[in-house]
C-alpha cells in the first residue's frame, strides 16, 4: 500500500476573532530537516493595521469586564490547553523539539496561565493605594491597563513565549497584537485556536505570523499602539526610536527571562499598567482644607 | 431662566488698598555660581546670564551658565559622593538629612515665597500657600521613606541607581526641585539638578539650605543654564537616570537621545486636560474650580484644565457666571496679597500665548478677556476664554501653557468622555457633578493619570502624579514615586 499523502495545513492568522489569510497573499513554508511541515502566512503591514484596529475596538469592552470575569476566561484558556496537550506536543515535536522538552514546555505554559489568571482580581489590591493627603479628600491610586500592547515573541520557546507575552498583558484588560515565532509558528497559531474557543472576546488577542524583521518596525511605529513588550532580542535602536513618536512604553525581556520561574510575578503585569490617581472631596466639619 | 440677573460688579468701586509683601527680609546675591560638591563655584565656562523679574523686567541677579567642563565636574562630584558616602550611609541617617532640609524650608518659607514670586511672576498668595509648603511637605514625606523601602517593594530588594540627572521647568521652580530631589535622596541616589533658566533663584536658595543642612558635599549638585546645559546632563555617560519635567517635544527629544542606552527615565510632560461640568453640578463651586483649573499660576500648569466641556443645557448660565467671575479677578503686582493673576513667566512665553490667542480668533472662536489695566512694564496676559470652539481648533488641541480656556459643549456622558479623551495627552482631567456614581463612571473612563472630582489642581506628596500617553511616563509622589529611583530585583 502506498504511503498516505499528508494534508499540509495552511495555518492562518488570527484577527478580530477570525482566521483570515494574509491580505498580502504571501506565504512561506516551515520546515524541519528540510521537510515541509506547513504553510504559513507572511503577514503584511495591512494585516498589522487591521489587527491593531481590532485590538483598539476590543479594548473598552475587555477592560470593562470585571476582574473576576477576566480571571475566569484566562483560567478557561488553561483548561482548553490542557485538553489539547496532544496537538501541541505533536506540533512541537514536528518543529524539532524532543518529546520530553515539548512536554515540559506545555506543562509550564498551562501552569503559568493559571498563575496569571489568579492575579486579575488581586493586582490592584497589592499595587493600588489609598493616599493620606493633607486636605479633606479621599485620594486613591489604581492601576489601569495601558490600551493596545504590541508583543514580539522569542524564537526559543514558541508555546511558552506566546502565552507568557499574551497572558500578563491581557489579564489587566489590555488588548494585544502579537508577532509569532518565525521559525516555529505552529504553536502560536494553534494557541490562537485555543484562545478562540475560550470565551476571549474577538480582538482581545490578535496573532500574526511572518517576518519579524518586516513586521517589528510596523508595530513599533504604529501611532495607536500604547506599549510594546519585546521578547525577541532582535530589535535595533533605530526601530526603537520610532516608538518615541507617541511615547510608547517599551519593556524588553531577555531571552532567558521567559523560561525562568521568576517570570511568574505580578511585576510583569504591572509593566503594562498605568497608575491613575483620583481625588474626591470629603465633606467634613473638622478637616483643614487648603485653598489650593 | 434668570438670564436678566445683573452680574455682581466686584471690580466696580471695590478698589482694594495694595497689600504688598515686604522684600527687605530676603537675601539675594548679585551673582550666583554653580553649586557643585557642596560649594558655589565660578563656572569654568566663564559665562553668566541674567535673571529678571517678569513683572517689571528688572534684573535680579546674574546666574552662571554651566558648560561641558562644569557638568563633568558636577557629575563627578555626584558620582564620588554616591560611591564613597551616600550609598554607604545607613538609611536611617540619610533620612535625618532629608528631614533637616524639610525643616529649613519651613523656617525660610517666607523668604523663599517672596523670591519665587520675584523671579517667576506668580502671585505671592500662591507661592506662600502652595509652592513653598508643598516643597517642604515633599521632603518631609520622602525623608520617612528612606529606611522603609523594603516595605514598599516586598521581595524585590530595592537598590539605588547612582547619579540621577534632573531637569525641571519654570512654572513651580522650588516645588519641582523638591519633587525631584526628595525621592532621589530617600532612595539613596545622588543628584545633578538643573533649574529652568528663567527661574534659577529658589533652586540656588535650596542649595544654600542644603549647605546649611550639612548634607555631604556632592550628594546634591545644582547647575544652572538653558537647554544646552540640560543636553549635557542628558548625554553624560555617568548619569544613570533622567527625570524631566517640561514640554512633550523636549521630552521626546530626550527619549530619542537616551534610546539604546541603559538610562532609565521619568517624563512629566504636557497636557490638554478637560474639565467637564455636568448640569447637576453645584455651579458656583464648579465656576471656582474651572477658574482655579486654568488661571492658577497664569495657566503655566502642565495639568491645567485648559479645555472646558460644559453640558449644553447649562451652557448659557455657566458661561455667564464664568465671565462674571473672571471679571472679578485682580491682575497686577505679584507681590500684592490681593493679586489673583501675576505676570507671565517670560517674554517668549507671552509671545507663545499671544500667538495662540491670535490663532483662536482667526479660527473663528469668540474671545472674552478680563477687562483690566495692564501694567506698563513686564509680561502680562489677562485671563482669556474662547467660546464657539470646535474639536478641530488648534486652541482645543495644543498645549498653550497660559491663561487661555477653550470651551466646548456636550450633550451626553459618552460625548463628554469621547471629547475629553480625544487628545494625544493624558495627564489630568476634572469632573463636576453632584452624583457620586456618575463621578466614578467618568473617572474610570477618562484616560489620564490624575483625575479631580469636584475639585482641581490639588497636589500632595502622598499622591502619585504623572501622565498617560504623550503626557509622559512614571509617577512622582507617593509610594509609586519611589520606583523610578530604584533598581528592583
Amino acid at each position: 500500500m502506498s504511503e498516505r499523502i499528508k494534508v499540509l495545513k495552511t495555518y492562518k492568522i488570527f484577527i478580530d476573532g477570525k482566521f483570515p489569510r494574509t491580505e498580502s497573499g504571501r506565504y512561506y513554508q516551515t520546515k524541519n530537516n528540510g521537510i515541509p511541515i506547513a504553510n504559513i502566512c507572511m503577514s503584511s503591514r495591512k494585516d498589522m493595521k487591521n489587527a491593531v484596529a481590532a485590538a483598539r475596538k476590543a479594548f473598552l469592552g475587555w477592560s470593562n469586564r470585571t476582574a473576576y470575569n477576566r480571571s475566569q476566561i484566562l483560567y478557561r484558556i488553561a483548561e482548553m490547553l490542557e485538553t489539547r496537550k496532544s496537538q501541541f506536543l505533536e506540533e512541537l515535536v514536528l518543529q524539532g523539539w524532543t518529546n520530553k522538552n515539548a512536554e515540559l514546555e506545555i506543562y509550564k505554559t498551562i501552569d503559568r496561565i493559571i498563575y496569571f489568571a489568579g492575579w486579575a482580581d488581586k493586582i490592584n489590591q497589592v499595587f493600588g493605594s489609598v493616599n493620606p493627603v493633607a486636605t479633606s479628600h479621599f485620594n486613591f491610586t489604581m492601576l489601569e491597563p495601558m490600551g493596545v500592547v504590541g508583543l514580539i515573541t522569542n524564537e526559543e520557546t514558541p508555546l511558552l513565549a506566546i502565552a507568557s507575552c499574551i497572558i500578563p498583558a491581557i489579564v489587566s484588560g489590555n488588548t494585544v497584537v502579537v508577532i509569532a515565532s518565525e521559525k516555529a509558528p505552529l504553536s502560536a497559531l494553534t494557541f490562537a485556536e485555543v484562545i478562540s474557543n475560550s470565551d476571549v472576546p474577538p480582538g482581545v488577542v490578535n496573532i500574526l505570523s511572518g517576518s519579524k524583521k518586516e513586521l517589528s518596525p510596523h508595530i513599533y511605529s504604529h501611532m495607536d499602539v500604547n506599549a510594546i513588550g519585546d521578547f525577541s532580542n532582535l530589535t535595533n535602536d533605530e526601530i526603537k526610536l520610532t516608538a518615541v513618536e507617541n511615547l510608547k512604553r517599551i519593556r524588553s525581556f531577555g531571552a532567558s527571562e521567559i523560561s525562568n520561574d521568576n517570570f511568574d510575578s505580578p511585576y510583569v503585569i504591572k509593566d503594562f499598567m498605568e497608575a491613575k490617581t483620583t481625588w474626591h472631596p470629603i465633606e467634613s466639619g473638622f478637616a483643614n482644607s487648603n485653598s489650593y | 431662566m434668570n438670564s436678566n440677573i445683573q452680574p455682581l460688579e466686584f471690580n466696580g468701586d471695590w478698589n482694594l488698598s495694595p497689600s504688598l509683601e515686604s522684600t527687605d527680609h530676603i537675601d539675594l546675591k548679585d551673582k550666583y555660581g554653580l553649586f557643585i560638591n557642596g560649594g558655589f563655584l565660578e563656572p569654568l565656562s566663564n559665562k553668566y546670564f541674567s535673571t529678571i523679574n517678569p513683572s517689571n523686567e528688572n534684573q535680579i541677579s546674574l546666574i552662571a551658565e554651566a558648560g561641558s567642563e562644569d557638568i563633568n565636574l558636577a557629575v563627578k562630584s555626584a558620582k564620588d559622593a554616591y560611591e564613597n558616602v551616600w550609598s554607604k550611609m545607613p538609611a536611617k541617617e540619610r533620612s535625618k538629612y532629608i528631614y533637616r532640609i524639610a525643616r529649613l524650608i519651613q523656617e525660610k518659607a517666607k523668604e523663599l515665597a517672596v523670591i519665587e514670586t520675584l523671579d517667576g511672576g506668580k502671585p505671592i498668595r500662591e507661592s506662600r500657600d502652595v509652592d513653598v509648603p508643598l516643597a517642604a511637605a515633599h521632603f518631609f514625606y520622602y525623608a520617612g521613606w528612606a529606611d522603609k523601602l523594603d516595605y514598599a517593594f516586598p521581595n524585590r530588594n530595592p537598590k539605588s541607581i547612582g547619579v540621577v540627572g534632573q531637569i525641571i521647568p519654570w512654572n513651580f521652580p522650588l516645588m519641582m526641585a523638591a519633587w525631584k530631589i526628595a525621592p532621589a535622596l530617600a532612595t539613596g541616589n545622588t543628584v545633578v539638578l538643573k533649574p529652568a533658566e528663567s527661574t534659577s533663584l529658589t533652586a540656588l536658595k535650596l542649595a544654600e539650605i542644603i549647605q546649611q543642612a550639612d548634607l555631604p558635599p556632592g550628594v546634591v549638585n545644582i547647575v544652572t543654564g538653558a537647554g544646552s546645559t540640560g543636553k549635557l546632563i542628558v548625554n553624560h555617560k555617568d548619569i544613570k537616570k533622567i527625570a524631566f519635567t517640561g514640554s512633550t517635544s523636549v521630552g521626546k527629544s530626550i527619549m530619542k537621545s537616551i534610546a539604546g542606552t541603559s538610562k532609565k527615565s521619568t517624563m512629566e510632560l504636557g497636557g490638554k486636560a478637560a474639565n467637564i461640568v455636568f448640569d447637576d453640578a453645584p455651579l458656583d463651586q464648579a465656576v471656582e474650580g474651572v477658574v482655579n483649573g486654568i488661571y492658577f499660576n497664569q495657566g503655566h500648569v502642565c495639568c491645567a484644565g485648559s479645555r472646558l466641556l460644559v453640558q449644553e443645557s447649562i451652557n448659557e448660565i455657566f458661561i455667564r457666571k464664568l465671565r462674571d467671575r473672571i471679571q472679578s479677578l485682580i491682575l497686577g503686582n505679584p507681590l500684592d496679597k490681593n493679586t489673583d493673576i501675576g505676570a507671565v513667566n517670560s517674554k517668549s512665553q507671552l509671545d507663545t500665548i499671544n500667538k495662540y490667542i491670535d490663532i483662536g480668533k482667526n479660527e473663528g472662536a469668540e474671545i472674552f478677556q478680563l477687562n483690566c489695566t495692564i501694567p506698563d512694564k513686564g509680561f502680562w496676559c489677562p485671563p482669556t476664554l474662547f467660546t464657539n470652539v470646535s474639536q478641530s481648533h488648534v486652541i482645543a488641541q495644543e498645549e498653550i501653557f497660559g491663561p487661555v480656556l477653550a470651551i466646548q459643549t456636550f450633550r451626553t456622558i459618552d460625548e463628554a468622555i469621547t471629547k475629553a479623551n480625544n487628545t494625544p495627552y493624558g495627564l489630568s482631567a476634572g469632573v463636576w457633578t453632584d452624583k457620586g456614581s456618575k463621578v466614578f463612571n467618568l473617572t474610570s473612563k477618562l484616560n489620564a493619570g490624575v483625575i479631580w472630582a469636584n475639585t482641581y489642581n490639588k497636589f500632595d506628596p502622598t499622591s502619585p502624579f504623572g501622565g498617560y500617553k504623550e503626557s509622559g511616563h512614571g509617577r512622582e509622589g507617593g509610594l509609586h514615586g519611589l520606583e523610578a529611583y530604584l533598581n528592583l530585583e
